[in-house]
């Protein structure tokens, strides 16, 4: 489903959408209203229309994808969206209040990158650009495809093969001991003995990323390609605006292609066809999906697909999670981020391909299966990165101890 | 994502987006300064020893 569709969905979805948010919307002073008898159906408390029970689920349900949105970079609309469709929502609902909630979410993780230093925006503004205009070839090749009835077949093979691709790539060149990405790890732990902001709240720490040494396909392609103008990019990655606009363009038209956020398409991008370093492009890419997402959202709120009662709570446990995902990033190696992106990839993959199976078979608790699948990675991989972050501060904060 | 689609004006979208902006700064904010209270002590608890973050 593309969000550029926003304008076509039927006024049927409009209903549950408008009823629980605007209502209270407009009927409440304060952000989380109490009202009684919300379109929840649980008397008391309710979060624009959302019962104390549901609530509670978003809000926990948000604490785990942010702390994935943080960490990574994506995994929103590719969490929530499914999510929400399982808990019975309109397909235009889940869609546009997962991207509404991908958008607020990305507002309060790009803030933090930025504290952390962490957000290159020449490079962001140049995506934007390349973005903009490959998700509307995108766009325009699904209503192709659409026309020719081979548009739900095709992107689903797209959507299996690229995520089981790049997360097979990314997991393969983590777990190398030879990955030519090793020495930012020395970038890393460098940030993460400032990390203040870790528990700060990160104010003035600049992202020292003098050592970054780009992957080998990056390097290859910053001695091939030239072509004036040149950019320099944080981490002193000298770069072609050609090769930035190739890869916007390449990841947008992907994105539009699939009708997904895209993160997990440019986010490995910026690292392996750009050269950018790992913190910088996750940062970067959550910048670019503050205009995206924003607009998207927009676009579904015109057609009432943004429910407040769903992304009011879900924003409410995000934001705590984002905070703990973006200063993790400054304290776990690259090398740790990547496997986990890996995993998240591989499992998303498998997820699909299942749903696709279920499909084709007409086996709806297949459909479910995958679901499951990949809310367990994520429950699973949040955790992880948890507990990776604790046990290497822990590490750090010994010798500090003994040589004090 | 969008792409160059071109919004028209409406209010009742712009309020939505705009709650949720809102919602996202206060929010940052608000647990910016949560972390500065209780941060350093939650880190010590979950660390321990000197505490990471305590400088």
């Amino acid at each position: 489903m593309t969000a550029l569709a926003a304008s076509e969905i039927p006024a049927t979805g409009v209903g549950r959408s408008i009823g629980g948010g605007l209502v209270d919307l407009l009927g409440s002073v304060g952000l989380i209203g109490s009202g009684f008898g919300g379109v929840g159906g649980v008397d008391g408390f309710s979060v624009f229309g959302t019962g104390p029970e549901m609530a509670a689920l978003f809000v926990g349900f948000g604490l785990v994808v942010g702390i994935l949105f943080g960490f990574f970079g994506m995994g929103g609309s590719f969490l929530v969206t499914p999510a929400l469709l399982l808990f019975g929502y309109q397909p235009s609902v889940a869609v546009g209040s997962g991207m509404a909630f991908v958008f607020g979410t990305a507002v309060i993780a790009t803030l933090k990158h930025h504290d952390l230093g962490q957000v290159d925006y020449k490079l962001g503004g140049l995506m934007i650009v390349g973005t903009t205009i490959g998700i509307e070839v995108g766009r325009m090749t699904v209503f192709y495809l659409q026309d020719i009835g081979l548009a739900g077949g095709v992107i689903n093979v797209i959507y299996v093969l690229l995520l089981g691709g790049i997360g097979a790539m990314v997991t393969r060149d983590a777990l190398s001991d030879d990955g030519d990405a090793d020495e930012e790890a020395d970038g890393d732990a460098d940030e993460s003995s400032g990390a203040g902001g870790h528990g700060h709240g990160g104010s003035d720490e600049d992202a020292d990323l003098s050592n970054h040494t780009p992957p080998a396909i990056a390097k290859r392609i910053q001695e091939t390609v030239r072509i004036p103008p040149m950019v320099t990019l944080r981490g002193d990655v000298r770069v072609s605006v050609w090769v930035i606009t190739a890869v916007a363009f390449a990841t947008g038209l992907l994105s539009g292609l699939l009708g997904v956020g895209g993160g997990f398409i440019r986010m490995p991008a910026m690292i392996y066809a750009i050269g950018a370093p790992v913190p910088v492009a996750v940062g970067t890419d959550l910048f670019e999906i503050v205009f995206s997402g924003g607009i998207g959202s927009y676009l579904y709120g015109q057609s009432g697909g943004v429910d407040l009662g769903i992304v009011v709570p879900l924003l409410f446990g995000s934001a705590l999670g984002a905070r703990i995902g973006s200063a993790a990033t400054a304290v776990v190696d690259s090398e740790g981020i990547t496997v986990y992106f890996g995993g998240m990839l591989l499992a998303g993959s498998v997820a699909v391909a299942i749903g696709e199976l279920g499909g084709l078979l007409g086996i709806a608790l297949l459909e479910t299966v995958g679901l499951v699948l990949v809310l367990g990675a994520a429950v699973a991989v949040a955790g992880a990165i948890v507990v990776t972050t604790l046990r290497t501060l822990r590490t750090e904060s010994r010798p500090t101890s003994v040589a004090e | 994502m969008a792409g160059l689609t071109v919004p028209s004006w409406d209010p009742v979208a712009a309020r939505l987006i705009g709650t949720v902006l809102l919602e996202a700064i206060v929010l940052y904010v608000g647990y910016a300064g949560l972390e500065r209270l209780v941060g350093p002590a939650i880190l010590n608890a979950l660390v321990g020893g000197d505490g990471v973050g305590s400088e």
